[in-house]
């Protein structure tokens, strides 16, 4: 009955002592940031195609959606720009682009590092001396950390701006309307929270599918269902941080 | 030389090593050999530092593992070449970046003296050329001599192998072997090479212990095999009809039968 139970702590335990042996100082300097300008292409350049259309068309949506539904006269039409504004920059782009960013990326830290595992590299990495957590998860975390809050900014931009397209092309709100739904009620720290919960989102998108690789044993099966654990988890506990935050500093 | 004392390791119920002692000659390819199963992987992994035992003691040339620091013990790793039986290249590097990798890790040598020494290396090993190339444009082989140009570009005082045969063909197996007795003798390593394959003991083993389930079944050198009246190594060695002939016909050329 309390296996389940049983097993996740041991989960969070290791999740917290690979943490203990990943936060430290790099062995070398000049490879670690070798290794992080190459992250930020492959967990963040990479990721802005996809991100930015999510974002651009998500926009679109929820402008559309907004006006349909708003047709008492009596409501003011700016409204649908202010909760195209509040929909996007508090919750779609940080929480929604990191659920997104949790599949493309926590399955391909997951499977890399699985498959490092199971050929052995990693115990080449162990052998030579080098603290292979460090060496390889570091530089994923902070890649993730540094990028993510530009990215999602940029999706926050490409939602707003989706919806004014929609808006025109639907002819469902005019730009003046728009524009002016878009300043009202603008609360400096709507941004600063959404940017707060970004960087503690990178940091779960990073660590948890690279934990999950770490601790693989076998084959690619195994590789394969750590890939999908890792996903499941690191959404999870995306959604379930945002929560919490969101308590923490909006309420 | 490396010596192990009593070395027992288990994974739960499952007891894998229960007790083996040996040393490791410096200047000779000491062979560790046994069936699949037999322990031989973890016996070696754990003499390499990857798994820690249970019981007992590994020192190298006097200095015992377990009571060295964390730098002291970064240090003998160092000193470690290792060849890993899937070879564990770095993928996603070229093959002058994983020959490298431990030279731009751990030394402050300048470009062109760690490029010097990886062409040195990889001419060592017969493949010159192949710098820019990644692991997955080469065959089994070739990578098996990059993994090896790796394992000896530090100067490696001990030099490890496991199963460095597996999966190549019989030309290219016993290019490996020679390769690896020549990088023994040229750099004075203790060398510990992980094998079932019989080309491989007859050709290359100096010094030979035999695993069995989790035991030290026995020890000598290839000459001493076909001499051996120990039925675990008979049983292991001259299991094929071919080998048993083999020996009959080497004992009565020798006048023993």
């Amino acid at each position: 009955m309390f296996k389940p139970l049983t097993s996740f702590f041991e989960l969070t335990g290791a999740y917290f002592l690979l943490l203990k042996k990943t936060l430290t100082k790099p062995q070398n300097w000049k490879i670690f940031w070798e290794n992080y300008f190459r992250e930020l292409d492959d967990i963040g350049l990479k990721t802005v195609g996809l991100i930015s259309f999510i974002s651009f068309f998500i926009g679109g949506v929820v402008v559309i959606q907004t006006a349909l539904n708003l047709e008492n006269p009596l409501i003011d039409p700016s409204l649908i720009g202010f909760a195209a504004k509040q929909s996007v920059i508090l919750e779609f782009s940080p929480t929604l682009s990191s659920v997104i960013l949790a599949g493309i990326v926590g399955s391909y830290i997951a499977s890399t590092i699985g498959t490092m595992r199971i050929t052995e590299q990693i115990d080449a990495l162990d052998v030579m001396g080098i603290n292979s957590a460090n060496y390889l998860i570091l530089p994923k975390i902070l890649a993730a950390v540094t990028f993510y809050p530009f990215l999602i900014a940029l999706s926050m931009f490409l939602g707003v701006f989706g919806g004014w397209v929609a808006g025109i092309v639907t002819d469902l709100v005019s730009t003046q309307d728009y524009l002016e739904g878009i300043r009202i009620g603008f609360e400096p720290f709507h941004f600063t929270y959404s940017m707060i919960k970004t960087i503690i989102f990178a940091f779960l998108i990073a660590s948890i599918p690279s934990f999950f690789g770490y601790r693989v044993r076998g084959g690619a099966l195994e590789v394969g269902r750590a890939s999908t654990k890792a996903v499941i988890w690191t959404s999870v506990m995306i959604v379930f941080w945002n929560y919490i935050i969101t308590q923490l500093l909006l309420s | 030389m490396i010596e192990v004392k009593n070395i027992k390791k288990s994974f739960g119920d499952h007891v894998v090593l229960k007790g083996i002692s040996a040393i490791f000659e410096k200047g000779k390819v000491n062979m560790i050999i046994g069936q699949s199963g037999s322990g031989k992987t973890v016996f070696l992994k754990t003499i390499m530092g990857l798994i820690e035992p249970d019981e007992g003691e590994i020192s190298f040339d006097g200095r015992i593992w377990h009571l060295l620091s964390t730098k002291e013990q970064a240090k003998i790793r160092q000193e470690m070449g290792v060849v890993f039986q899937g070879n564990a290249l770095f993928d996603s590097l070229t093959i002058e970046q994983n020959v490298s990798f431990p030279l731009r890790m751990f030394t402050r040598k300048t470009p062109r003296e760690i490029k010097e020494r990886v062409d040195e290396v990889l001419e060592q090993v017969g493949l010159p050329g192949v710098q820019k190339k990644l692991p997955a444009e080469l065959s089994g082989g070739q990578k098996k001599r990059v993994a090896i140009a790796r394992a000896i570009v530090m100067f490696p005082k001990y030099l490890f192998a496991d199963e460095p045969n597996s999966g190549l063909d019989p030309k290219t197996a016993i290019r490996i072997d020679d390769l690896l007795m020549d990088l023994t003798k040229q750099y004075d390593t203790t060398t510990l090479v992980n094998t079932h394959d019989m080309n491989s003991i007859m050709e290359i083993g100096e010094k030979i212990i035999l695993l069995k389930n989790g035991y030290k079944a026995w020890e000598g050198t290839k000459d001493e095999i076909f001499y051996s009246d120990n039925p675990d190594l008979n049983d292991f060695v001259f299991s094929s009809e071919l080998y048993r002939e083999m020996k009959e016909l080497f004992l009565k050329y020798k006048g023993r039968v």
